[in-house]
């Protein structure tokens, strides 16, 4: 025997872990390393830049209407808050309104988008916490507003679709009745959807109490979107500081009261039937009217400093962008990804909870990973 | 040929054979069903490019799993990684000896039982025997040398260990009321009572049905192979025939659960209803349908569920598998037992 200390019977150590980056449900190249007591989480530390492009270093060398195919890469899943975003910010920048027949489009692009995350969103969420039938439901719904999409500007997913000043083309033929047609039939789906989750017994014992981060907390770390929304902030970018016309719709901008997986989690199906409401008025209010401002053919900045942010589904999204005198690129410039301040607030909300709770976190953040690396 | 040459040898050994195949093949088919019904729920098509609608799946799968290479993980235990697998495919089989498929019947003059063995003691073995499964899995997962593994195969000990006592008292139930452990007296005791013991034991029932879901593993219950969490549990290392035979026993092992709840609760080869449509089975245009027929259809039900439910559930957590499992279902289960007990007591003197 040895001498020394008294030495427990057995031996008892964390075990260290590590999840990803080809981890199946850390949603792309997201790594966490983890030290385990048991099944229970001491520590989970994300380890992020897998998928590093440099794409704002790349922003410096291109002309600014040609960084607008650079922001669909950001967050894959939502391409046109991120053409929003860039251009408002250089319209913003160099003094342009937009007609409102343009920024009515925007906007009906902008929650179709709106749509289509939140449907990937609760597809992924349902299957990490084992329910795998809502995936294919979701998808079949997103299929449609992919193909609405495609009509419109060709592409499904980079859809690279807005130009600084406006939108690059008009709208095809019939395109508004089809967009109409799938904005009466979904607000069924998505009873469909909480008919599969919202009272199951294990969906809710799954997510109710999980992941909770107190109101302060979510502002001290700077979270944005439902994740804010869900402790129980009202605060959205669309309300508060209204771009293209959003200051002339109506909607109600859904919060939670506890703080937690659950609540977040309805917070973003009431969204989605929030972007219906809007989507209905926009199709209302639609005018007619040219869909470009006029903006000259080279766009040269003015000398300045410039911030905008929309509300993408994540969050806000931001662009900070730094011009120089009679500049065609962007000296600097900045994305502020709303994922990439969100997912700060992991470590603390699965901190000495269980591994299962870690993929439902994960799933509720509504993390992308190609806006946190950039 | 001598008679007891045929009684012991031949007739047996045909038996085995034909069991082995037929179990095998529901097996295999069953991947195929899970796969179709499963798409069909999803709003898919499932498997249709391998003959006509599909048909062939299985045997492509088959056929890919044995040509897939056999890799075994630096660091992995050698001999422990090789016959896990077997561990807990033998038990899956072996378990069929006992089940009764059906009547006696006559083939030539010869009396044939549709099962391999009628002992007085075949629930004790089924109950002993599955409990062998989870050894194979727990040594699977420790000899991978891979944390998820090891995470996964020590989630489904802790998961079968505690489903099994709850699982024993909801069997003990159903041999109070037939007074029998051998599968073929459950079912003849069934037959005399005029009702299936589903109905008096509805509570051991449900009981038995969660903790055979969460024995083999499934859906809400597929802790052990969680995919989201652990990869793909303890099997996350295993390729080519070795994973086939986890996969090919998971599924042997939903057949047995299947098939003990039909013989225990459902009447097993008796027509449903036997009480109330009684004159019904007895028409000269039913009466000729084999009793596997009844004992095939209700195990396809339960089987069935098994794929409704992984349609449709979310997965629990570890530590609410575990309330489930103690706070909830094993008191039940005490106390159903006693009720039982209770009642027969009362109602037989």
């Amino acid at each position: 025997m040895m001498n020394g200390p008294e030495r427990p019977l057995f031996d008892v150590e964390e075990m260290e872990i590590s999840f990803g980056p080809q981890h199946p449900a850390t949603h792309g190249v997201l790594r966490l390393q983890m030290k385990l007591d048991g099944e229970r989480i001491v520590e989970a530390k994300p380890i992020i830049g897998y998928l590093h492009r440099g794409t704002e270093k790349l922003f410096e060398t291109m002309t600014f209407p040609a960084c607008i195919p650079h922001t669909d890469r950001l967050d894959y899943v939502n391409a046109a808050h991120n053409n929003q975003g860039f251009c408002i910010t250089m319209e913003k920048l160099l003094g342009i309104s937009i007609p409102p027949r343009a920024a009515y489009l925007r906007m009906i692009l902008a929650e179709l988008q709106r749509l289509a995350s939140h449907l990937v969103w609760l597809a992924t969420h349902a299957v990490d916490i084992g329910a795998i039938t809502p995936f294919f439901y979701t998808f079949r719904e997103r299929d449609e507003i992919l193909d609405l999409f495609e009509e419109y500007c060709g592409a499904r997913l980079t859809l690279n679709t807005m130009k600084i000043g406006g939108l690059p083309f008009e709208l095809p033929e019939g395109w508004l009745d089809r967009c109409a047609k799938f904005v009466d039939a979904f607000p069924a789906h998505i009873d469909e959807y909480e008919t599969l989750l919202t009272t199951n017994r294990i969906w809710k014992r799954r997510t109710v109490g999980v992941g909770v981060i107190s109101p302060e907390d979510a502002i001290n770390m700077g979270l944005t979107g439902p994740p804010l929304r869900g402790s129980g902030i009202e605060w959205d970018i669309r309300k508060v500081f209204p771009y293209d016309r959003y200051d002339e719709v109506e909607f109600d901008v859904p919060i939670g009261t506890n703080c937690d997986t659950y609540d977040r989690y309805l917070v973003r199906l009431e969204e989605m039937r929030q972007s219906i409401r809007i989507l209905r008025q926009c199709l209302e209010k639609l005018p007619e009217g040219p869909i470009m401002a006029k903006a000259p053919k080279v766009l040269r900045s003015p000398e300045g400093m410039v911030y905008a942010s929309v509300e993408s589904p994540k969050g806000e999204l931001g662009y900070f962008i730094v011009a120089t005198e009679k500049g065609t690129t962007p000296y600097r410039c900045r994305v502020r990804p709303p994922s990439f301040v969100n997912l700060q607030a992991l470590p603390q909300m699965v901190k000495g909870s269980l591994v299962a709770d870690m993929m439902a976190v994960i799933g509720t953040l509504d993390i992308v990973l190609g806006e946190i690396d950039r | 040929m001598p008679e007891p040459i045929l009684q012991l040898l031949l007739i047996p050994l045909i038996k085995i054979v034909v069991l082995l195949v037929v179990v095998l093949l529901i097996v295999a088919y069953l991947t195929y069903a899970e796969r179709k019904i499963l798409a069909y729920m999803q709003v898919r098509l499932g498997p249709n490019r391998v003959g006509p609608k599909g048909w062939l799946q299985p045997v492509a799968d088959g056929l890919k799993l044995f040509v897939k290479e056999d890799l075994v993980p630096g660091g992995a235990e050698k001999l422990v990684f090789m016959i896990a697998p077997a561990i807990v495919m033998v038990p899956a089989l072996v378990m069929f000896a006992v089940v009764p498929f059906g009547e006696p019947f006559k083939v030539a003059g010869i009396s044939v039982t549709p099962y391999l063995a009628d002992i007085n003691i075949a629930i004790l073995f089924i109950l002993g025997v599955s409990s062998l499964g989870v050894f194979g899995i727990i040594l699977g997962g420790w000899s991978s040398n891979n944390k998820f593994s090891l995470m996964g195969g020590l989630r489904s000990a802790a998961q079968m260990v505690s489903y099994e006592i709850p699982m024993g008292f909801a069997v003990a139930s159903a041999v109070l009321m037939a007074g029998t452990l051998s599968m073929v007296g459950i079912v003849e005791a069934q037959r005399t009572a005029q009702w299936w013991f589903m109905f008096p034991g509805i509570l051991g029932f449900g009981i038995y049905w969660v903790c055979g879901v969460a024995e083999t593993n499934r859906n809400p219950f597929d802790l052990p192979e969680a995919e989201a969490e652990l990869v793909a549990g303890f099997h996350t290392e295993y390729s080519g025939m070795k994973f086939a035979l986890f996969y090919l026993a998971e599924y042997a092992n939903m057949m047995i659960v299947s098939a003990m709840a039909v013989v225990l609760f459902c009447g097993g080869w008796l027509p449903p209803f036997p009480n109330l449509l009684a004159g019904l089975w007895a028409l000269p245009v039913l009466a000729w349908i084999p009793g596997a027929f009844w004992f095939l259809a209700k195990m396809s039900f339960f089987l069935f569920c098994y794929i409704w439910f992984r349609g449709t559930f979310p997965r629990y957590r570890f530590d609410q598998l575990m309330n489930v499992g103690w706070k909830w279902l094993f008191p039940l289960s005490l106390a159903n037992v006693m009720l039982v007990a209770l009642g027969v007591l009362l109602l037989k003197g």
